[in-house]
């Protein structure tokens, strides 16, 4: 082997040994997660000083004793059904009003929309802990607290501003000769955005709908301030909160819900990341 | 045109009608919160009555003069700071590993970034499992590689505790972090790269002298984010500690938390709150910044 070669094949190894752990700080939750999740019971609570016992391996045969017990004995499929009745309204929610916003700065705005649009965009920064105190008032006084109605009107302030910016962005990359012909062939400008214009943005509107799914999936600290009795709770607040009673854990029905929820919202990530990541990076990187 | 203008022809009519709704919404449940949180960090209001009195500057004097607060306040610097210390460096290691080509990088990369889809939650209470401080599997990974000879108690001593804390937050940042890097590493031009390689510059020299000087304003967006993610989060801290033990581990949102909804002191909570305001407005300045350069850069 030439010198060439020799380091050649020694940076493609520390290629694969950085990539490997990479995956193995990204992925080690998830892996214990899943082992905790059908690990039996005398298999999990042995302490980490027994030197003996290897938590990292099934040293009894897998159970599915924690997931029974997950959905049949604990309110988890009650929030389940909690978190998608608030992921459907809040999704319609945003649909109908920010693609509107987002069409109205792209495409008849003109020079204002896009100073219009940041602005929009910034109050996506202004996080939930500055204003979960005035609003745990502001609910309360509209008699919501507790409620699934709380989520569904404070959950759209988050989307919003970001699904505004990210139509608007999207808008652009669509070329306005499709609606410019369409009122050459006598449209008015209205019926371009009624009967034209839905048809482009539909791509757009998936985004929308994706981020606003996530967004729902993951939101914790609104749930935690209006939300306190059980049967109320989504999954997010739910799980870490409620599955705990007391003082016992138990860590495999906590960790099979954890690992449940989060592979549909992987899955979701995956095929929508380029598009989010194009709206946060602003123009600071042109895709 | 043949048909005659009409209202249904005005584009700064519809423009309006279209954009007023989100303008409506963004205006009175996020603008209107917003001053009023401010508001009631001057108030003396409680959560169980609609009193709400005038206070001046009481809550924040009680605030300063209180250890508690302080040292929330040292937490949330000291975590902000350390996490993105740490994704930074880790996120533009990650991103020159994902920018080669090699096999099973798909897979790799949908593992990279399943910390960024998973809720912060969840995430916080498997970490919480895994930081157990009978049934820790780090600490048996460290007793049994020889590494560890006494026991930490991760959750239970304040140090430890913010280690962890540390840890999780850039765990759950570093995925977006590295996503942003590696969209910037794409958009650099081949052109220089290549005239660098030429020129006869090694990869260290390219990295440090015309990579990361390039990547300088995707790297800003991304620590950003990421100091907006880490300085405002709740749930890290909240699940994992609670702010104890004894609230030496609180952080801003957890303090207000406790405070202002938990203790019912809306004035208190909403003062401890209004401390998270220097972090974001450092924030929006550079984003501004940052857009008006590209804007400027694009013409």
């Amino acid at each position: 082997m030439t010198r060439r070669d020799l380091r050649r094949a020694l940076k493609r190894t520390g290629l694969y040994a950085a990539a490997l752990g990479f995956m193995l700080f990204a992925g080690f939750p998830f892996y214990w997660m899943l082992i905790t999740a059908f690990k039996q019971n005398r298999d999990l609570y042995v302490g980490a000083s027994d030197l003996s016992h290897v938590p990292w391996i099934f040293n009894d045969p897998p159970t599915l004793e924690h997931v029974r017990l997950l959905f049949g004995q604990t309110d988890f499929p009650r929030w389940v059904l909690n978190t998608l009745v608030v992921v459907v309204a809040v999704v319609a929610i945003t649909v109908a009003v920010a693609v509107p916003a987002g069409y109205s700065l792209a495409r008849l705005a003109g020079r204002w929309g896009e100073r219009m649009g940041m602005g929009i965009f910034f109050t996506y920064l202004i996080p939930p802990t500055l204003l979960f105190v005035p609003f745990s008032r502001l609910i309360s006084l509209l008699g919501l607290q507790n409620s699934l109605g709380s989520l569904i009107l404070i959950y759209p302030t988050m989307t919003i501003p970001f699904c505004t910016w990210l139509v608007m962005g999207f808008l652009r990359s669509v070329p306005w000769e499709i609606e410019e012909q369409a009122m050459i062939d006598g449209y008015s400008r209205l019926a371009v955005i009624l009967r034209v214009a839905p048809r482009l943005i539909v791509p757009g509107i998936l985004t929308v709908i994706v981020f606003t799914f996530t967004l729902v999936m993951q939101e914790f600290v609104y749930a935690l301030t209006f939300i306190s009795s059980v049967e109320k709770m989504t999954v997010s607040l739910g799980v870490p909160i409620a599955l705990v009673r007391g003082d016992v854990y138990h860590w495999g029905a906590l960790m099979a819900a954890a690992l449940f929820t989060s592979i549909p919202l992987a899955v979701v990530y995956n095929l929508f990341i380029d598009r989010f990541i194009q709206g946060f990076t602003m123009g600071a990187v042109k895709g | 045109m043949m048909r005659r203008r009409t209202l249904a022809d005005r584009e700064d009519v519809l423009g309006v009608a279209l954009l007023a709704p989100a303008l409506g919404y963004v205006i009175l449940l996020v603008g209107v919160p917003f001053v009023l949180a401010i508001a009631l960090s001057f108030s003396n209001a409680t959560a169980g009555s609609l009193r709400f009195g005038w206070a001046g500057l009481r809550n924040y004097a009680a605030i300063l003069a209180d250890p508690v607060f302080l040292r929330a306040l040292r937490n949330s610097a000291v975590v902000t700071v350390g996490s993105q210390v740490l994704v930074v460096v880790l996120a533009t290691a990650a991103a020159q590993v994902f920018r080669a080509t090699f096999r099973g990088k798909r897979l790799a990369r949908l593992v990279l970034l399943l910390p960024w889809a998973v809720p912060v939650s969840l995430a916080a209470i498997a970490w919480t499992w895994i930081f157990d401080s009978t049934f820790s599997v780090i600490n048996w990974t460290l007793k049994a590689a020889g590494l560890l000879h006494g026991w930490l108690y991760w959750l239970g001593e304040p140090a430890l505790a913010l280690v962890a804390i540390i840890i999780v937050q850039a765990w759950r940042i570093l995925p977006f972090a590295t996503v942003i890097v590696l969209a910037g590493l794409s958009s650099i031009p081949q052109e220089i790269v290549e005239a660098a390689i030429v020129d006869g510059a090694g990869f260290w020299r390219r990295l440090f002298q015309i990579e990361l000087p390039l990547l300088l304003p995707v790297v800003t967006v991304a620590v950003l984010f990421g100091v907006v993610y880490t300085a405002t989060d709740l749930g890290v801290v909240y699940i994992l500690t609670g702010g104890g033990p004894a609230n030496t581990t609180h952080v801003l949102p957890t303090l207000a938390f406790q405070r202002g909804i938990l203790g019912a002191d809306l004035g208190q909570g909403a003062a401890i709150a209004v401390f998270l305001l220097p972090f974001l407005v450092v924030v929006a300045v550079t984003m501004l910044r940052l857009a008006r350069r590209a804007e400027v850069g694009a013409r």
